[in-house]
């Protein structure tokens, strides 16, 4: 018995050390990333974004997006609607980095498109965090993120993907992709007053499936300050 | 026969109860877009829950463009029924006041009384209908202002831009006239076998009503014959708020997802209304005018 405890002390100790290399390990990467990021203390940035939902039909819209340090963030559709996943779009790489209790776990090489990655799982330490679990694939030759990918406990797993252009020195990207879940959607008949035979193939989109918002950046203007009303609004 | 519509207008003018519609329909609007108004907030959150729990808007999503469209879909159903008052009255309240035969000993042919009449009828159905819009469109982006417009289906959602609605109305409502004109030439078909208003009347409105169950049961013992029945197409406006996409799912501004559905259900209504008509002159033309 008494051999089986020290065992599992040993093993758990092991353990522990392990991670903490691990965690040590990723610091010095991730610090890099949000040294970059830290150049950019606001930015106003138009684009364009498209909704690619199975069963919501949306058409393509300009948009504006601000952001100021250290987590203000506020996507605004140039005339119209916006629609956006919950809680997805406006979780920027700042977000993520600027969490204080986090563990950083290596987890190896991988390639996202034509790059080499770095894998860094995150996982908050502190019980109040909505984050369950961020991986971040990190490019170490620009010191970018390329993917990440997020599970909340309020909304659900979404991923990330960013392609840079020439505000690469930045950190900043040239278009991102959000990817999610969706839930099943259908109204009531009672209420679209629809009473026609039900089309199969629409349907059948409108099963819970994975959801796209494409956001293509066309400029940014950086650090020539945001004003904090644009954010209440 | 320009003259005899004329006086046929006059006729319809000039009664109290034409107007009965009118102020119906104000009231009706009045209503609904006061109740939108104060609590239009909770009704969006009850039409838009399946996409909230996934989603959040930014924008004015209880627009003038929203709220007529949910006027409309309410009011289409009932608005017939309105009509049938003054189309199902225009041979029998001639016979009923005993004025059909005093009428006929004129020098005007039997056709060009029926289609005079007929006309009539259906410029009544159409300034009722220009009133729908002005209060239904116009008032509503008065008081609720423009943005684009979201149009709930079974299984799938429409964002339809700002700037490319607005025709989509013109279009559903030129329509609406048509299926509401379908809705006069079968009351004032009816009219003619009669000699008081009320038979008429209330034969149109069950002859709606009964259709109408037909068209939105989802039976198939009713399914062969739906696609004939006038009430399965004037529903048809509804094909204006869907738009195409391509195959990157990008919405294709300015167009319409199913208009052969539309010229289908324009067909069919104008045939009904051809039958109807043209029913009636050769009844009439053949009637024995006693009262």
């Amino acid at each position: 018995m008494k051999t089986l405890f020290r065992l599992s002390l040993i093993i758990l100790t092991a353990c522990s050390l392990h991670l903490k290399a691990f965690s040590q390990d990723m610091m010095p990467l991730l610090k890099k990333v949000k040294e970059k990021l830290d150049k950019v203390n606001d930015y106003t940035a138009s684009g364009t974004m498209k909704t690619d939902v199975a069963f919501i039909k949306a058409p393509i819209g300009k948009v504006t997006v601000y952001y100021k340090k250290p987590n203000k963030f506020k996507l605004k559709k140039d005339g119209g609607i916006s629609v956006l996943p919950k809680g997805g779009v406006t979780v920027t790489m700042n977000n993520i980095l600027n969490e204080k209790d986090f563990v950083a776990i290596s987890a190896g090489k991988q390639m996202v498109g034509s790059f080499m990655t770095t894998v860094v799982k995150l996982v908050p330490t502190s019980e109040t965090s909505d984050v369950v679990l961020s991986t971040l694939y990190i490019d170490e030759t620009d010191n970018v993120i390329r993917k990440a990918q997020t599970t909340t406990k309020e909304n659900g797993t979404y991923e990330i993907e960013m392609s840079y252009g020439k505000y690469l020195s930045y950190g900043l990207p040239s278009k991102m992709t959000f990817s999610f879940n969706t839930k099943d959607y259908k109204m009531p008949k009672g209420v679209t007053l629809e009473f026609g035979e039900d089309d199969k193939a629409k349907k059948e989109a409108a099963k819970a499936k994975k959801g796209k918002v494409e956001i293509t950046y066309t400029s940014y203007t950086i650090n020539k300050g945001v004003d904090d009303s644009v954010f209440s609004k | 026969m320009w003259k005899l519509l004329q006086i046929e207008l006059f006729k319809i003018y000039r009664r109290p109860r034409t107007y009965i519609a009118f102020g119906a329909i104000t009231a009706m609007i009045g209503i609904i877009q006061l109740g939108l108004k104060v609590d239009g907030k909770e009704y969006m959150e009850f039409v838009m829950a399946d996409l909230s729990s996934s989603f959040q808007f930014e924008g004015n999503l209880l627009n003038g463009y929203f709220v007529c469209f949910v006027l409309l879909n309410l009011l289409l159903v009932h608005v017939p029924l309105l009509i049938s008052l003054i189309a199902a009255d225009m041979i029998s309240g001639e016979a009923n006041m005993g004025t059909l035969r005093l009428l006929l000993t004129k020098p005007i042919s039997r056709t060009e009384f029926i289609l005079a009449k007929f006309f009539a009828a259906a410029i009544y159905t159409l300034t009722l209908l220009i009133w729908l819009a002005v209060l239904a469109l116009f008032v509503s982006m008065a008081v609720f202002g423009t943005d684009d417009m979201f149009v709930m289906k079974n299984y799938y959602a429409v964002q339809i831009s700002a700037d490319d609605v607005f025709w989509r109305y013109v279009g559903a409502f030129g329509f609406a006239a048509l299926a509401m004109t379908t809705v006069a030439a079968l009351g004032f078909f009816l009219s003619l076998f009669a000699e008081n208003s009320i038979g008429p009347i209330v034969a149109t409105i069950s002859v709606i009503i009964v259709t109408t169950v037909l068209s939105t049961m989802s039976v198939p013992i009713f399914n062969a014959i739906k696609p004939y029945l006038f009430t399965t197409h004037m529903v048809t406006w509804k094909e204006f708020f869907d738009e195409k996409v391509d195959a990157e799912n990008n919405v294709i501004k300015g167009t319409i997802e199913n208009p052969d559905r539309i010229i289908t259900s324009v067909i069919v209504l104008s045939i009904h209304i051809v039958v109807f008509v043209g029913a009636s002159i050769w009844i009439f033309k053949k009637k024995d005018v006693l009262s």
